[in-house]
């Protein structure tokens, strides 16, 4: 039931596209209780976005 | 009624020519539609209505360029080896069992390398190693910020098709900032 890392890899990636499903949400929100690695994908997609902002608008 | 001046227009080239970078990667084809779009912004100058900045205006024409140019060349294109061995760099940060290979590093706080001018560069660069439909999808998501249902409608592709070529865009990112910036110590 808990996704593995690629998986919630891939959850978290369409999480920055659209709001997952409730079951997908919940899945996700599993696997991140209990690893810390994709609590920081999760840290560097957001950060990804942040970049990606600047890079646009910057002079 | 606000006057705008073809200098004030002429002004935003380099900041559109760089935006049309971020989404096709020949440079001929960027000036081009950096080109069309100064001269419609020049024809169509009495139309601004003052309302954004001038930078949005001509970004709004841009874009419209732009997505006319991805829909005109190129659907259905056969993958490119980049692409090919795109997957395969994906497939082979997890391991059989899904796990990770190498773990997500914590980065401390990252924002603050926004700050430093020399990331901007090394971001760029790891922007074009993307490959090109990859990157072309991952700009339009997030310099557009198109939603992937508009996406999909502009380059004829599916939805699912759409999230795995977002997906890899961000990991093959996510990993060259991890090897590349944020791994090493900072000087």
């Amino acid at each position: 039931m808990i996704p593995d890392c690629k998986e919630t890899s891939e959850l978290l990636s369409r999480q920055q596209d659209e709001s997952l499903g409730w079951i997908e949400y919940l899945r996700l929100r599993s696997h991140l209780l209990i690893c810390k690695a994709c609590g920081n994908l999760k840290i560097h997609l957001d950060f990804l976005r942040a970049a990606m902002k600047q890079y646009r608008d910057s002079d | 009624m606000t006057s705008l001046d073809t200098a004030t227009i002429a002004g935003e080239r380099d900041y559109l020519l760089r935006y049309a970078l971020l989404h096709l990667r020949n440079s001929v084809q960027a000036e081009d539609v950096v080109q069309e779009t100064l001269l419609a912004a020049m024809e169509g100058a009495e139309r601004f209505a003052g309302k954004s900045a001038v930078r949005t205006w001509l970004t709004g024409i841009l874009k419209h360029k732009i997505i006319d140019h991805l829909r005109r060349s190129g659907r259905e294109q056969p993958l490119s080896d980049d692409e090919r061995s795109e997957s395969e760099a994906v497939d082979a940060l997890f391991a059989e069992d899904g796990h990770w290979r190498e773990f997500p590093a914590d980065w401390g706080n990252p924002a603050s390398a926004l700050e430093n001018t020399r990331f901007r560069a090394a971001f760029e660069m790891y922007l074009q190693r993307l490959p090109a439909r990859t990157a072309q999808v991952f700009a339009m998501r997030e310099v557009m910020e198109l939603s992937t249902g508009d996406i999909c409608k502009a380059l004829g592709i599916t939805s699912t098709n759409c999230w795995v070529m977002l997906h890899r865009a961000r990991l093959t990112l996510r990993e060259c900032l991890e090897l590349q910036w944020f791994g090493k110590p900072s000087s």
